[in-house]
């Protein structure tokens, strides 16, 4: 055996042996740190004759890859073995609780306020609005709704002192979304499609009346628009918010001052495991007041009713996120219960889609 | 509106049931609010002979009575005096449910004694308030038939909600006359039906009453006639349980003629007894500071504006809507005059709103009772008040005019299809028309029956006819639909609210809907309400809010109360104030209100943590963003208001004056006033200041980042303890615009090292190379800048 098979033998072993990365580290200084046994061997080369070179030179070579390819090797070996014990140390109890991150909701009336958006835009209507103190005329005298109207007594009104009066007008809270028919029509030229939500007030108060709530008001104005229109209006819309093909409606002829012919709408529903669900026609729930826009109203808008015609309707947007989502009673909407919010609320990202669905 | 459908069947000729009546009602616009009958509480008790009575063992004043009711005799145990053997009555077996008090009768032990069952009063069974003793039936009574069927109770009651527009309906008569035009019966001619001649006025003789009129607007007619000689016992039974089924009270037979009258045909009338009389009896306008005593007993002060029928004494009507009590009839009663009156709609619906005065009188008048009926209902009421009463009756007296001139117009059939969306052939119109009172001439003009006051166009005509055939007929037509998908609709304004919602809850906040009103301190607290209702529903919603955050502040007390420890609400909506032409202006805000905990205990991070105004300043800008605000460039300044905390609280604002947030920790008297404990922070967001972006097309700016890397140069300084950091953070931004990217503090510390009084700020600079890495010599430059910016604010640079 040659000194260098010696040398590879002696250090292969010193390489095995070792057993932590400086013992590594020492074989490797020994062997090729400045003074090192190959370092050594390297230097020699120099000093030999080229026919000598020419022999020993890959040996030596050899010798000094075959070592630091097997320091490299073990170093890894002790480095991951040194990587996994402390990995082992540093095991944490991955069944504790993470960061609480509190979740925020959208209030019903909101969400389906988005969703009724939604669908009308579908049918081109855009969304209007008005101020909920509204003056006498706007509320009541435009909408055919004269003083002595027994209709006003309907409303249970609530006032704002006479001194509050804006050109002898009495201002109100408005009791209905209808003012804003009015606002459109005097402010921009048919054709009209819109829809106005918002808040409505009416001096009233028991388990299924506060003296707050939310209207939805609808109103089309143009040529050649009748009856039939509006029903297929009212049904297209309650199956898209709703969800469901099933739903009937059924109209009724009723009295509002500001339509002439006036229908009121009953939707038909269906009682599954104790509960009305929309759909079906087991039993009826008033759910709309609707009909054509009266001529008066048309012309006190300044809108000339042989040409311009069409039809309004409105509804209680509380009523249609109860009838669609289930709550039963009206107070809780406006009582900001953090946990009626959390278990009737919607995730901020249910954001009402034609293609995702309105409804979540 | 209530009545029978025996009553109804008085004036409508039909074999329909209830179902077909009722679901004929909704069809035609009259909707049924609702279908009871009596016999179907009563379908248990039966008609009963009592076969012994004998003395109770236990008990003087109890029976023991051997009862046959249609089976083996039964034992029952009676209190009632006039309990004896041989009478009938009317039977409860154990089983049955006692309408009156909803009580299970039992077969049960009464002191020692087995009953089987009750003996009933007329009480019990709610058939009236008789209650002195049991039933008492004629011999010839058929022992074991159910009672309710042999005594015709089974006489189902509709309630019907008549909408302002028909008065018409507010009679059992108009009713039978729109379900006839709608096919189900024929109208029985009226003479019939009151069994009178109406072609010649019932007339009596000379002297005829003296009454008139001075008061023409408000009492254009008044028709009068007198009764002498009657004698003012009870109604008949037919009557009475007419209006026993409605639940009316029968009072006598004058009081139940009127009553009776004003529901069978809408006519109310009124009775007075001429004895309580002194001269002329005169409508004419009260006068100010007059009273009267109505006949509910309650005084009412009237005014000039009101209609009043009164004598040379005093008021004895409040006409049209209720009569006084001096005047009116009584068991003494021997002398009346009935008065018909045309009373004016509008003048009834003032005085009735002025004293919050309803009436079946008023309901009807306001709503415009038939000008056309004032000869035969007088004619009615007077013939009822001989056959029930007897007497003879006077001449009459009509004195002025009722509104009778006949509304005609030209109408166009087409019109149906063109507004009502369904085609009925002409023929088919005039037949309905005609059928409901309006005539029709060959080249359709129309003449509208004087009780149709609500008709008063073409329009009510298509309303008329499309009732009448059913909505069901009128077809679904699709409204026309623009090209394309369909277009976006949602205003900025209205954009930018719902960006801030979704904001806000996707931050974890929960949205509430409070209310618009609050009481009067909460809003003096909060700035003060420019609006306070006049007739609020209670002190707690009187005025409508200056700011959210008083009803936000509710509702996290509410939720504390509950034992919620950490509450984070925020609510849309509006202010309230008032605009410079006096019109309301109100104002979109976002409020937000962070109490308790804002994060809870927790085996990472120990103890909770409370929220801080920081918090609230967090979702102040985070909101900002969402709605497009570039908040570095905001000011930070004070006076968020009166409510927070003076030295915790700031405003955000674009330029000095234009303010769109305000933040802060609550002032401790106002977290107090709201029941509160502790630090609660909250953050108002003015979106109506937000300006709104103008559209600008969706193209982006060229994505251009800088070529080489940034470095970062941190410094330290010492500042006054009151300044603001942010002042040092803008003024070393603005030290070299150039090369200045950012500046973030990431350290303020104060205690050892740090003079008194002085803060040290630390402050990573970022500076951004454009064409070429920065040399020592250019990296200095900026350095002592900023230095100097610094300096020039009084910081000094720490060693």
């Amino acid at each position: 055996m040659s000194d260098i098979e010696t040398l590879q033998t002696e250090l292969m072993a010193a390489i095995d042996s070792a057993d932590t990365l400086e013992a590594i580290e020492a074989v490797r200084v020994s062997a090729l740190g400045k003074q090192g046994s190959v370092s050594a061997l390297l230097k020699t080369m120099g000093g030999m004759s080229p026919e000598e070179r020419q022999t020993q030179g890959p040996i030596i070579n050899g010798l000094r890859e075959s070592i630091t390819s097997a320091l490299a090797t073990k170093k890894a070996e002790l480095e991951t073995a040194e990587l996994n014990r402390r990995l082992s140390t540093e095991r944490i109890d991955m069944t504790l609780p993470a960061p609480d991150i509190p979740r925020g909701t959208i209030h019903p009336v909101s969400q389906v306020m988005d969703e009724l958006a939604e669908i009308f835009a579908d049918m081109g209507f855009a969304v209007a609005e008005g101020p909920e103190i509204e003056d006498d005329w706007h509320n009541f005298t435009a909408l055919n709704i004269p003083e002595t109207h027994p209709a006003r007594a309907m409303h249970d009104t609530f006032y704002f002192p006479d001194d509050m009066a804006r050109d002898g007008q009495k201002m109100v809270l408005r009791t209905h979304t209808s003012p804003v028919q009015i606002r459109t029509m005097t402010s921009q030229e048919p054709p009209i499609r819109i829809i106005a939500p918002g808040r409505v007030y009416r001096s009233d108060s028991d388990a299924t009346h506060t003296p707050m709530f939310h209207q939805i008001e609808g109103l089309v104005i143009d040529k050649g628009i009748h009856l039939g229109h509006l029903k297929w209006t009212l049904e297209t819309f309650l199956k898209a918010y709703f969800e469901r093909e099933d739903v009937v409606l059924r109209l009724r002829p009723s009295y509002f001052p500001f339509t002439e012919p006036s229908v009121e709408v009953d939707v038909g529903y269906s009682v599954i495991n104790g509960k009305r669900v929309i759909g079906g026609s087991e039993g009826w729930m008033e759910v709309l007041g609707s009909g054509m826009v009266h001529r008066k109203v048309i012309e006190a808008c300044g809108l000339d009713p042989d040409v311009w015609q069409g039809f309004a309707f409105g509804t209680g947007v509380d009523r249609l996120a109860m009838l669609k989502y289930g709550m039963d009673d009206l107070r809780a909407f406006f009582d900001g219960d953090n946990r009626w919010l959390q278990h009737y609320g919607f995730n901020a990202l249910d954001v009402p889609t034609l293609s995702g669905g309105v409804g979540a | 509106m209530k009545f029978s459908l025996s009553w109804l069947k008085e004036h409508l000729d039909t074999d329909a049931d209830m179902q077909a009546v009722a679901d004929c009602l909704n069809r035609i616009g009259l909707e049924v609010e609702g279908i009871e009958n009596p016999a179907e509480a009563l379908s248990a008790f039966r008609i009963a002979k009592v076969i012994s009575a004998a003395p109770h063992p236990q008990a003087d004043k109890l029976q023991v009575l051997s009862v046959d009711a249609g089976g083996e005799p039964l034992q029952v145990v009676c209190g009632a005096p006039n309990a004896r053997a041989g009478m009938l009555g009317v039977f409860g077996p154990a089983g049955a449910v006692v309408p009156a008090n909803g009580m299970v009768l039992k077969v049960a032990a009464i002191r020692g004694v087995e009953s089987n069952g009750m003996m009933c009063s007329i009480a019990e069974l709610e058939l009236g308030d008789d209650h002195d003793g049991i039933i008492e039936l004629p011999d010839d009574a058929p022992v074991g038939q159910v009672y309710a069927d042999w005594a015709d109770l089974d006489d189902p009651v509709i309630d019907v909600s008549i909408t302002p527009n028909r008065q018409d309906c507010m009679g059992v008569r108009g009713i039978a006359r729109d379900l006839a035009a709608a096919g189900l019966g024929t109208l029985k001619p009226l003479g019939d039906v009151y069994k009178i001649d109406l072609s010649t006025p019932l007339e009596g003789s000379d002297p005829a009453p003296n009454v008139r009129t001075d008061d023409e607007a408000g009492c254009p007619a008044f028709y009068a006639q007198s009764v002498s000689g009657v004698r003012n016992g009870e109604a008949p039974e037919w009557m009475r349980a007419k209006l026993k089924a409605i639940g009316q009270k029968p009072i006598s037979a004058l009081v139940d003629i009127t009553n009776f009258l004003s529901i069978d045909l809408g006519r109310p009338l009124h009775v007075y007894d001429r004895a309580k009389l002194n001269g002329a009896l005169v409508a004419r306008k009260a006068r100010d500071g007059e009273e009267i005593v109505a006949l509910n007993g309650k005084t009412y002060a009237l005014d000039a504006s009101m209609t009043v029928i009164a004598d040379d004494a005093m008021v004895h009507d409040i006409g049209g809507i209720m009569g006084g009590e001096h005047s009116g009839v009584s068991e003494d009663t021997t002398d009346v005059l009935i008065e018909c009156a045309f009373f004016d709609p509008e003048h009834i619906a003032r005085t009735g709103q002025k004293l919050g005065l309803t009436s079946d009188a008023r309901q009807r008048f306001e709503r415009g009772v038939d000008p056309a009926f004032l000869e035969n209902g007088l004619a009615i009421a007077t013939k009822l008040v001989l056959d029930l009463s007897g007497g003879t009756a006077s001449a009459i007296t009509r004195v002025g005019q009722a509104p009778v001139t006949p509304r005609i117009f030209a109408y166009d059939t087409d019109y149906c299809r063109r507004l009502g969306g369904v085609d009925v052939p002409p023929e088919e119109q005039r037949n309905i028309l005609e059928r409901l009172g309006f005539s029709v001439t060959a080249d359709w003009h129309i003449t509208v029956p004087s009780w149709r006051r609500d008709v008063d166009g073409a329009a009510d005509i298509v309303e008329e006819v499309v009732r009448m055939v059913g909505l069901d007929n009128v077809m679904s037509v699709p409204l026309p639909r623009a090209d394309g998908v369909a277009k976006p609709t949602a205003t900025p304004a209205q954009s930018l609210e719902r960006k801030v919602r979704r904001a806000a809850a996707a931050r974890g906040l929960n949205e509430a809907i409070n209310w618009s009103f609050l009481p009067q301190k909460a809003a003096d607290a909060f700035g003060g309400g420019a609006w306070a209702l006049a007739n609020p529903i209670s002190e707690d919603m009187k005025v409508m809010r200056p700011s959210l955050l008083p009803g936000l502040l509710s509702a996290a007390q509410r939720n504390m109360d509950r034992g919620a420890s950490s509450v984070r609400l925020f609510e849309i909506g509006r202010r309230y104030f008032v605009g410079t032409d006096g019109a309301s202006d109100e104002r979109a805000t976002a409020g937000i209100v962070l109490a308790g905990e804002r994060t809870a205990r927790n085996w990472a991070t120990g103890k909770a943590e409370r929220f801080d105004a920081f918090d609230a300043k967090a979702e102040a800008i985070a909101l900002l963003k969402a709605a497009g605000v570039a908040t570095d460039s905001l000011l930070v300044m004070d006076d968020a208001g009166a409510h927070y905390h003076p030295g915790q609280s700031a405003t955000l604002r674009m330029g000095p004056k234009n303010i769109l947030a305000a933040f802060g920790t609550l002032h401790p008297a106002t977290a107090k006033a709201f029941d509160l404990d502790g630090t609660v922070v909250a953050a108002e967001i003015f979106l109506d200041a937000i300006p709104l972006k103008k559209a600008s097309g969706f193209m982006r700016p060229a994505f251009t980042p800088p070529a080489l890397q940034a470095v970062t140069r941190d410094f330290a300084f010492l500042v006054a303890e009151g300044m603001p950091a942010n002042d040092l953070l803008r003024a070393i931004k603005g030290a070299d615009k150039d090369n200045i990217v950012a500046v973030r503090l990431f350290d303020r510390f104060a205690g050892q090292g740090v003079p008194e009084g002085q803060v040290s700020l630390a402050v990573e600079v970022t500076l951004q190379p454009t064409d070429k890495s920065y040399s020592d010599d250019e990296l200095k430059a900026i350095s002592d800048k900023v230095i100097a910016a610094a300096t020039k604010l009084g910081a000094i640079l720490r060693g």
